[in-house]
């Protein structure tokens, strides 16, 4: 379709509309914001006659590529190390997918407008596609991959792992609490703008390094639609700018959802592709460079940036310190031993690091082997059953951490923790912006004015809380990431599947008492729990 | 540095991965669960999952399977993920549901990229051979009015009652297939808009901004208009897509496009329309088969079966009257058309049997009065 009768096409489409007179489509998804005095933008002319055609093309590249890769063995030369951390990252995404697609009426409900209206359809079926293409591409790996174990429990492990319930707020978060909040700041102006480049575009980069190519052709047909997505989003976005009342709220839910996606997603996609990696030439981008590319330069500075002109606060502050915490705090590193520590209840195996891994890692992030060098040879010295029990358990130095109440990564940059009475009950925060979220942001009123819109932090949030007292072998069971033979063990923290006495089983991690931190420091007096605080802050947490 | 100079890297020798050879393909060593090559946290409907169940079931979670921890984020009264209470329907097991359609990514594209290829090819054909000019003068005023009008509904009900219904169902198997359902109609309601452009620029005496005068204001399709509105109002998902479906398509969207454009348009001299009207049919086709294997799944419920047939017993109390209104208040535009080769009579008749027919799928039945 020319660009000429494309236009003319669309503008056709548009009557299509009408306003209503005998009854108006039921609000089931409330907002605080307001789009009285909303010019009418109209982000994309998209039409569906050429859309389907389009999207099937796209499709048919994909399958084409996957029947290709099985035909030439890729599976003959992917990393072990890379695919294992696939076990998590393809457990999660296809939630939030699916959930981008079921928040699309939310934001119809929200705005009166319209031809947004009709991207946002076209978004909701683009949603179903990437869900459901990720979920095949998952069936693949679990198809022609070496170790199917934690690839067939998928769906199950995502909601009872204690790491798919950090990645699922990524999902939970578009779909509930204020419309625009929800379906257009969290999901479309951050998510989707910013976080979408280091999931979509730099993580298939370091897939494609470790011998998957598979990775990059789906995720990569899954960013050409994204697009479309970010157009829908700026759209709605400056709809709410042309209403003064909403800018105290725009920029409260910039700094949450600015905050919550850096703390999640460089939380996941950091660790995924510096730890799953085997290459580790020095020239290649670490995910602090792919992150100031990416995330600092096309997105803060492009995007949010130029949006100062319409009188928008931007959350510097959060920026830097997103930026400084990856570069100075080693927040992904941190987060990439704490899942190790924590690899008996993981659903995949984690390989150790090298002194390969550790030259580049010191290349990249200097001071990285005085932090967690000697915390790595542990990690190797302890990885097979027999003589010692799984490292969290093993006296290494490593104090495992209490859990953030709202982004539910745990408080690893240790002096950053904020302790508060919330709702009756002692929680620990990672940092002072998720204290803030739960306590002044997710609240009824902000800023003296009423938000009775606006979500709630519910669910059991402290996943250790569910498992406090029992014995690990039972968690295990519980958790069902057990192997088809009754008793080893999904997770290994090891590759090695060619000797059965090198793999875990439940026998070995017999009679280990789980116990959940949030208990423990709900159960301490004021004074205890001062003095705690104050040790645990200052622990710097390195094995000797 | 300026655009003409040559950065320092280009002088630099590439540096690339170097993938290796791992072996790490499926079955290059044997030990537990090296053979487990299947989703084993569902159970397929049959022996063996489906493409469509692989990637479909469970996706949206459900603290009734698995989701140990709830909903982490809730509304501000609370309420989180996908309530079951946003229908007064019960299911004693949601997760039963499967689309007899077995929709996914795939079938979604490659249908729909049929049909609007089909509909091109034909539309240029029809362009190329002169077809609309034989149209009798009646004739281009009923599909510049009539078909005019009805994009209006199509759209309507795909933006406002099965997209916005497609957040609320409790699985994904449901959300999905009304996702679906959303996106055909959508496509059907821009099917039918494009192809009015067409007629406004294809030397036909057509006026392309007919259409909507006739929606907002024609008496005849004000209470047609008025069933649509009603139905974008109903907050209850299962109910709207029950009065969407069952209802509304079955005593006025079979009744229009089936019973009387498809009839009658040959007849007219007009072989166009059907082929593009048919495709909307079909997809109804396929629509009204997710819809009827929910609600049959709902009245045979073990648990609450009597409770669900007295709730969708109550819907039809509802809407039928407004649908059956609506219906015969477009009786005068069976008389428009210069060849009449049905009549509004024959035409309720067949529709009227065919709600009756789905109806008793579910051991409903129309109490009229």
């Amino acid at each position: 379709m020319s660009r000429q009768s494309l236009s003319k096409a669309h503008k056709k489409i548009t009557e299509l509309s009408w306003e209503p007179t005998f009854a108006t489509p039921a609000t089931r998804f409330g907002t605080d914001y307001r789009f009285d005095k909303s010019p009418k933008k109209d982000p994309l002319k998209q039409i569906l006659r050429s859309y389907f055609p389009m999207e099937e093309e796209k499709d048919n590249r994909v399958y084409g590529a996957m029947d290709g890769a099985i035909r030439g063995n890729m599976f003959r030369q992917v990393q072990e190390r890379w695919m294992e951390w696939q076990k998590l990252f393809l457990s999660i995404i296809p939630f939030p997918e699916i959930s981008a697609a079921r928040a699309m009426p939310m934001a119809i409900d929200a705005v009166p407008n319209p031809q947004i209206h009709n991207g946002l359809a076209v978004q909701m079926i683009d949603e179903v596609r990437h869900s459901t293409i990720q979920m095949n591409l998952k069936r693949l790996y679990m198809n022609h991959y070496i170790d199917p174990a934690g690839f067939d429990i998928s769906e199950k492990a995502f909601s009872n792992c204690y790491a798919g319930t950090i990645g699922r707020q990524f999902g939970e978060g578009f779909i509930t609490g204020d419309a625009v909040t929800a379906a257009n700041i969290y999901l479309t102006v951050v998510a989707e703008t910013a976080f979408t480049n280091t999931l979509f575009v730099a993580m298939p980069s370091e897939a494609a390094a470790n011998g998957d190519y598979l990775l990059p052709t789906v995720f990569h047909s899954v960013q050409s639609d994204e697009s479309r997505h970010i157009s829908n989003g700026y759209s709605i976005l400056l709809m709410a700018l042309a209403d003064e009342q909403n800018r105290k709220l725009l920029e409260r839910d910039l700094r949450y959802a600015w905050w919550n996606n850096h703390c999640v997603v460089d939380a996941a996609i950091g660790t995924f592709i510096e730890y799953g990696s085997k290459d580790r030439r020095k020239d290649r981008d670490s995910y602090a460079e792919m992150w100031r590319r990416w995330i600092y330069d096309d997105y803060y500075r492009s995007y949010l940036l130029p949006l100062e002109k319409y009188g928008l606060e931007i959350p510097h502050d959060l920026v830097e310190k997103s930026w400084s915490r990856i570069v100075d705090d080693f927040y992904v590193h941190r987060v990439a031993q704490f899942f190790a520590t924590g690899w008996p209840v993981n659903f995949w195996r984690i390989d150790p690091m090298t002194d390969a891994d550790f030259e580049w890692f010191e290349h990249k992030y200097p001071g990285w082997y005085d932090q967690f060098g000697k915390w790595w040879e542990n990690y190797n010295r302890l990885r097979y059953p027999g003589r010692n029990k799984p490292i969290a358990f093993e006296d290494v130095g490593y104090e495992y951490p209490h859990r953030c109440w709202t982004c539910m990564v745990p408080c690893l940059v240790r002096e950053d923790m904020a302790v508060d009475k919330v709702d009756g009950q002692w929680r620990t925060y990672c940092s002072e912006p998720c204290h803030w979220t739960d306590t002044v942001a997710f609240r009824a009123t902000y800023e003296g004015r009423e938000t009775p819109n606006m979500g709630r932090l519910t669910g059991k949030r402290e996943w250790e809380t569910l498992y406090h007292g029992w014995d690990l072998a039972d968690v295990l069971t519980d958790l069902d990431y057990v192997r088809d033979d009754g008793r080893t063990l999904v997770p290994q923290p090891h590759l090695d599947l060619d000797d059965p006495k090198k793999l875990w089983t439940l026998d070995d991690i017999r009679g280990i008492e789980f116990s959940s931190p949030n208990i423990s420091l709900n159960e301490m007096t004021d004074a205890e729990r001062e003095r705690h605080v104050a040790e645990y802050r200052a622990n710097p947490n390195v094995s000797s | 540095m300026t655009t003409q100079e040559t950065p320092a890297s280009a002088s630099r020798n590439r540096s690339f991965p170097k993938p290796e050879f791992t072996d790490a393909e499926a079955g290059a060593l044997e030990f537990p669960s090296s053979g487990s090559r299947a989703y084993n946290y569902f159970s397929p409907r049959k022996m063996r999952a489906t493409m469509y169940e692989d990637v479909t079931f469970d996706v949206q979670p459900d603290p009734e399977r698995h989701l140990t921890q709830g909903w982490i984020y809730g509304f501000g009264d609370g309420e989180g993920g996908y309530p079951k209470e946003w229908t007064a329907l019960k299911s004693s097991d949601w997760h039963a549901f499967r689309d007899p359609n077995e929709e996914w990514e795939q079938t979604i594209f490659r249908n729909n990229a049929n049909v609007v290829r089909q509909i091109q090819q034909n539309l240029t054909n029809a362009k190329q051979a002169g077809a609309y000019s034989g149209w009798p003068p009646g004739w281009t005023r009923f599909v510049e009015r009539h078909l005019g009008a009805w994009m209006h509904a199509e759209n309507g009900l795909g933006m406002h009652v099965f997209t916005a219904a497609q957040r609320s169902g409790p699985t994904n198997m449901i959300n999905t297939a009304i996702a679906v359902n959303a996106a055909h109609k959508l496509r059907f309601a821009q099917d039918l808009a494009l192809y009015n452009l067409d007629l406004a620029e294809s030397g036909l005496e057509f006026d392309g901004s007919a259409h909507r005068g006739v929606w907002r204001e024609d008496p005849v399709w004000q209470p047609v208009r008025e069933v649509v509105e009603h139905l974008t109002a109903i907050g209850d998902w299962a109910e709207a897509l029950f009065a969407a479906n069952v209802v509304f398509e079955s005593l006025i969207g079979v009744l229009f496009r089936s019973h009387l454009v498809m009839q009658i348009a040959a007849r007219n001299g007009d072989y166009v329309t059907p082929s593009l009207v048919g495709t909307g049919e079909n997809d109804h086709e396929r629509d009204l088969g997710y819809s009827s294997a929910l609600f049959r799944m709902l009245a045979e419920d073990p648990e609450f079966g009597a409770a669900n047939r007295d709730v969708m017993q109550g819907w039809v109390r509802r809407w039928a009257p407004m649908c059956r209104n609506a219906a015969h208040e477009l009786q005068p535009i069976w008389s428009q058309p210069q060849e009449k080769v049905i009549t509004f009579a024959d035409s309720w008749t067949a529709a009227d049997e065919g709600f009756a027919a789905v109806l008793g799928e579910f051991g409903l039945t129309e109490q009229k009065g």
